[in-house]
């Protein structure tokens, strides 16, 4: 029985047709929609503050969800089982709520009142700092391209893995058409390409695991493959440690400083918008995490093998090898690359912003570089950068997932420079700058040891990296958080004036 | 903040609790003849966080913000 439903059927260019239609489609109805007035800065950077409460829903979740979710999760399930989803999916529905509800509106409420565009420039004003802007930038800009290599090597491993097309042109297909609706749109593009792309994903997803589920018999026929042939991977006894599942929680405070996300909480039209995406997420993520994970412990249930070991391949292949009509497969492909791309749009938008913003004006004088002169420059920017990226995609690394939760923990470990800037008005200049050289410093040299050094000695790495069974993450948090408050301790405070500003949120002047 | 207020964040934190369940950690039951206990348990904390954070946002919702965040005194860089 299984070994007939492994057979793959003949690739077919049939996906590619229904891919490229999904990818024209998307293109035309991203670029009708986002014609507002054009080369205005605060339409193309922030959305003009307009978005309402489903639009940033769906901009934030499709944004979070990227080939970490579909292709990584499928892929670590089949590695080490169900135990994947309590390491980062109902993890993330407590923890992303939590930090959009004290993080993210707080700072909506900072970047509106200060008419604040990027992360950078309230980091900067926070703590009167032109130094902390210089260095804030390169960290940024460097922990987002391993993210923006996540989304173009998923999308190639699958294409591959369905139709047979080489990683490097579905990479490049990809980055040309987000490119095309970011430079033309900008945030407000990347919105709406985001809200039809989550829906896609969504949509897709719930059809894949029905589909797939059936052509392997049905729900219970797939579970008890598993229980036969791999009922390891139905617990988390010998697959995840305990120590390693608890100091999993760290990695998703990261996207309390994701720049992208920084960007869309701004885009909204005001702090009630908020309400959906805070109560809406879990479900979401569960919506989409849960048919991932069971796909991939039922592939290695039915004996599927990884082409090369790479895990990554997984859900492609269960695509490819069970579903014997070309034209769902092509359906599946494009939801799957919909997932994809509703990230790497955000992340281009912000990175042209972010490089505008912190660098060009700030440097030159906000009166010595028009609005037009600013969206040119942040789609220059994006252009360098997504060239930069596609060329490093040329050499992937072994698992999406494991590059995903580095990226990850070294976003998370800059959390506590937000959490300070907004809620300790004792954080100084000094604490601020030397935790974020310890955050960077601490990531460089593990990331080093655990990732970069196995893969140059041409050894594959067998799970998580981990410190006395503990995440990386908890190390790095640790060690910025205690530099920002010894630092901060010992070095001059920073003015009334200057502090007063953001601590001002939530006390209203007396009425006169 | 109000008792309800205090409850719905007291729920939250009780979710994060239980998110550690240790004593599924080495149970193999199907539940619903298909899923996985330890996946089950975990698809509902994801429920239960929805839950919770509806009630957050219904019962200690930081109205202040918005109206400092509003208000136009020429704080605007």
């Amino acid at each position: 029985m299984i070994s007939f439903l492994l057979q793959a059927p003949p690739k077919s260019t049939t996906p590619l047709y229904v891919v490229g239609a999904y990818l024209l489609l998307l293109l035309t109805f991203s670029i009708v929609n986002s014609r507002r007035p054009r080369g205005s800065a605060g339409e193309y950077f922030v959305a003009s503050r307009s978005i309402g409460p489903f639009l940033l829903l769906m901009s934030v979740f499709g944004t979070t969800m990227t080939a970490f979710a579909l292709v990584g999760s499928t892929g670590k399930a089949f590695d080490d089982g169900i135990g994947v989803y309590g390491l980062m999916a109902s993890a993330s529905g407590i923890v992303h709520s939590l930090v959009f509800f004290l993080i993210g509106i707080k700072l909506w409420a900072i970047g509106k009142r200060y008419n604040y565009v990027t992360q950078i420039q309230f980091f900067r004003n926070r703590f009167d700092s032109d130094a902390l802007g210089y260095l804030l930038f390169p960290v940024l800009v460097g922990l987002v391209i391993p993210y923006l290599l996540i989304g173009i090597l998923g999308a190639g491993s699958v294409l591959k893995g369905v139709s047979g097309v080489p990683t490097w042109i579905t990479g490049a297909v990809i980055c040309s058409v987000v490119l095309a609706y970011i430079l033309t749109g900008g945030v407000r593009a990347a919105a709406l390409a985001n809200a039809v792309q989550t829906l896609v994903f969504m949509a897709v997803g719930v059809l894949a695991f029905f589909l797939i589920s059936d052509s392997l018999g049905g729900r219970f026929e797939a579970s008890q493959n598993v229980v036969e042939n791999a009922p390891q991977l139905l617990a988390r006894e010998g697959e995840i440690g305990h120590l390693q599942f608890l100091t999993y929680c760290f990695v998703p405070l990261s996207v309390g400083m994701f720049p992208h996300l920084f960007q869309h909480w701004l885009t909204a039209r005001s702090a009630k918008t908020f309400r959906v995406t805070v109560i809406a997420h879990p479900i979401f993520i569960m919506i989409v995490w849960v048919p991932c994970v069971l796909i991939g412990v039922w592939a290695a249930g039915a004996g599927v093998e990884a082409p090369g070991g790479n895990s990554n391949a997984v859900l492609a292949k269960m695509v490819g090898m069970q579903l014997k009509n070309p034209w769902v497969s092509g359906l599946l492909v494009a939801g799957i690359l919909a997932a994809i791309m509703s990230s790497l749009d955000s992340q281009f938008v912000c990175l042209g912003t972010m490089f505008t913003h912190d660098i060009v004006v700030h440097a030159r004088g906000e009166e010595n570089v028009s609005e037009k002169a600013r969206v040119r420059l942040g789609r220059i920017f994006i252009v360098a950068i997504v060239a930069l990226t596609y060329a490093l995609s040329l050499f992937p690394p072994p698992n999406i997932f494991n590059l995903a939760v580095w990226c990850f923990s070294g976003f998370a470990s800059l959390f506590p420079l937000v959490v300070a800037a907004v809620y300790w008005r004792r954080a100084t200049r000094a604490g601020a700058i030397a935790s974020v050289i310890v955050a960077g410093i601490t990531w460089c040299i593990l990331f080093y040891d655990g990732l970069v050094k196995p893969t140059m000695e041409g050894i594959r790495p067998e799970g998580d990296y981990l410190i006395w069974g503990m995440m990386p993450v908890a190390f790095m948090v640790a060690a910025s958080t205690i530099t920002l408050i010894v630092v901060s301790l010992v070095t001059k405070p920073l003015p009334s004036s200057t502090v007063d500003r953001y601590f001002g949120v939530g006390k209203l002047p007396a009425a006169s | 903040m109000s008792i309800a207020g205090r409850l719905a964040w007291a729920f939250v934190a009780l979710l994060a609790v239980l998110h550690y369940d240790f004593w599924n950690w080495n149970d193999r039951t199907l539940v619903f003849g298909f899923m996985p206990i330890g996946l089950y348990f975990q698809a509902l904390i994801s429920i239960g966080a929805a839950t919770a954070w509806a009630l957050v946002v219904k019962f200690a919702w930081p109205t202040h913000i918005e109206e400092w965040a509003e208000q136009d005194d020429g704080a605007a860089e």
